[in-house]
């Protein structure tokens, strides 16, 4: 089985946004990145069911040079080869952008099955997987806790609201979303990391044409919806003080 | 025409559209008292609709379209996306407005593909009206707010997040016709196959009914921890839960989650440990009467929510407060 994966590079968790000066975007020079969670979980699915049912895992991302660093991540935690669509102006493109992008260098893969993360911690539109999968003319379904590869066919656990949870069936060729959590993620061993120098990355121009859904015009730091009181001192004094606050002021305890 | 989509299963409505018929009156610039305003239709789809679209007649609404199918019952997005187009052909909508479900996050990106039109997801306000309208959203995990405008031709499709706007903001009173809207879908075009929708855990707890809970997250560190989290849970008469990646790396229970993919909640007291706010997390429990916020991030999400905030080592703070507890 051919299996795509596709992986989006983010600042970190622990990364404090700073903006740029016009206030469109965040200041690049200051972040830190790291591959992006969810799709860190498609990766290891697709190395599972290729453990499973043989066959080849190929990277997909698309992005400025820096992103190289998680695709040679991802190589060294299993996948065989990588493609990546570099240019600068991909490093903010909304998912329309990017999920065009992928499609162009992925159509003539033919492709089995097309993993991604089902949202990006970064602008977290939740857009490109399914707007790609429609590029690639092949079906998706979304927010994927289980695969199960049948013939042909596909069986999926997708994911509910509240608990609730349904198996899906659909054709191959097929894109998921995946969601975190669907396994346990492994880690780039000292010999994944030395194999994956030498495994290939196919660079791809980003094609003309691809017009972007929509515009950022302004990014703020959210404002508060609430008055927070902000408790202070050693954490005896703190804690002393929000017992006092639940007990006499929000009769909470 | 703004073009609200409601989503129902069974002929029960989900909560969430009256939130998004709020947020469709606010963008039309109908008055506080329902009057006034851009023309709103609410678009039913489903095998059977005319129950929810009953309900629905009581909004300050000038429409209601039922668009019934056999094949929208259970729900494929091949399907949903032939009726949904219906509904947008017959009413030429500038704006279609949705709840920011997990079946609207399925199909809605395919729709607005297929439709060439702009889809911003997730949105949790609005500036101005009409097409001129400006969509605040999160990003970056919550740390910082975007202002977006969509780009392309009309209609513009806008997914509003759950909780953004409350349900009871919804204005009453209008008397929409309520009119059908014939659909056609081919069933060889629908290539999924879904199964009935089905529960994993048995709920032997229920965090809904739990006057308080504490709730850990990732600042926890490691299962080795998640006993401190308890031991405060007791003091303070708590249910204890968790955070989604708690719950993935099997440190407690699924049942205990708390968010969009777990449990919603509204106890009176809700102590967040070590928990940084993600918006999954924040739909599930911001309805709390009480918040307090432990993190050692000043920054995190977390503390927006908070009526109390502490920054600081919860490592240190919790057992604080256990002590504290103790003493009576």
């Amino acid at each position: 089985m051919k299996i795509a994966v596709c992986i989006k590079q983010v600042p970190t968790r622990e990364w404090q946004p700073r903006l740029n000066d016009q206030k469109t975007w965040v200041r690049e020079q200051d972040v830190s990145y790291e591959m992006n969670e969810p799709d860190a979980y498609a990766l290891e699915e697709a190395l599972r069911l290729r453990e499973k049912h043989s066959g080849e895992v190929v990277v997909c991302s698309a992005g400025p040079a820096r992103v190289q660093s998680v695709v040679r991540e991802a190589l060294a935690r299993g996948a065989d080869r990588a493609i990546h669509v570099e240019d600068d102006r991909l490093g903010a493109a909304d998912a329309s952008v990017v999920a065009g992008a992928l499609a162009a260098a992925m159509r003539d893969e033919q492709f089995d099955l097309v993993l991604t993360g089902l949202q990006s911690d970064d602008q977290g539109h939740g857009q490109t997987g399914v707007i790609l999968a429609e590029g690639l003319g092949m079906v998706s379904s979304t927010i994927i806790m289980e695969v199960q590869v049948e013939g042909g066919s596909l069986r999926v656990k997708r994911e509910l609201e509240g608990g609730w949870f349904q198996w899906i069936g659909m054709p191959l060729p097929a894109l998921l979303t995946i969601q975190s959590g669907i396994n346990q993620l492994r880690y780039a061993t000292l010999k994944g990391i030395m194999a994956a120098k030498k495994k290939e990355i196919r660079k791809v121009a980003l094609p003309d044409g691809l017009q972007p859904s929509q515009q950022i015009v302004g990014l703020a730091v959210p404002t508060r919806s609430k008055q927070t009181r902000m408790i202070g001192g050693s954490p005896a004094d703190a804690a002393r003080e929000l017992v006092r606050c639940l007990r006499e002021d929000a009769r909470a305890l | 025409m703004i073009l609200v989509i409601a989503e129902q299963r069974d002929g029960k409505l989900n909560r969430a559209t009256w939130e998004t018929v709020a947020a469709a009156q606010q963008l039309a610039g109908v008055a506080p008292d329902g009057s006034g305003g851009d023309a709103i239709a609410i678009g039913v789809l489903g095998a059977s609709g005319s129950a929810a679209a009953g309900e629905l007649a009581a909004a300050a609404v000038s429409q209601v379209l039922v668009a019934e199918h056999p094949t929208l019952d259970p729900y494929t997005p091949d399907a949903y996306i032939a009726a949904c187009r219906a509904v947008i052909d017959s009413t030429a909508p500038t704006i279609v407005l949705l709840p920011h479900t997990y079946q609207t996050r399925d199909f809605a990106p395919l729709l607005a593909t297929r439709i060439r039109s702009p889809l911003i997801t997730d949105v949790t306000g609005i500036t101005g009206t009409g097409g001129d309208a400006t969509f605040t959203r999160p990003m970056f995990q919550g740390k910082l707010a975007a202002q977006v405008k969509p780009l392309g031709a009309a209609p513009a499709i806008v997914t509003m997040q759950i909780g953004a706007i409350r349900a009871d903001a919804a204005r009453l009173g209008g008397s929409p016709t309520t009119s059908r809207v014939s659909v056609t879908v081919d069933p060889t075009t629908i290539r999924q196959r879904p199964e009935a929708p089905f529960r994993e855990a048995k709920q032997a707890v229920d965090l809904a009914q739990a006057d308080r809970i504490v709730a850990v997250g990732r600042g926890i560190k490691s299962q080795e921890n998640i006993p401190l989290a308890e031991r405060l849970a007791k003091a303070m008469d708590a249910e204890v839960a968790a955070s989604r990646p708690i719950c993935d790396n099997g440190w407690l229970p699924m049942e205990r989650q708390i968010g969009s993919s777990g449990q919603t909640v509204a106890p009176k007291l809700y102590v967040a440990l070590g928990i940084s706010g993600a918006i999954q997390h924040l739909v599930g429990m911001k309805g709390a009467r009480t918040i307090v916020a432990i993190n050692k991030d000043a920054e995190a999400p977390i503390f927006e929510v908070a009526d109390y905030g502490i920054v600081g080592d919860l490592f240190e703070i919790a057992p604080a407060l256990i002590a504290e507890l103790e003493k009576g």
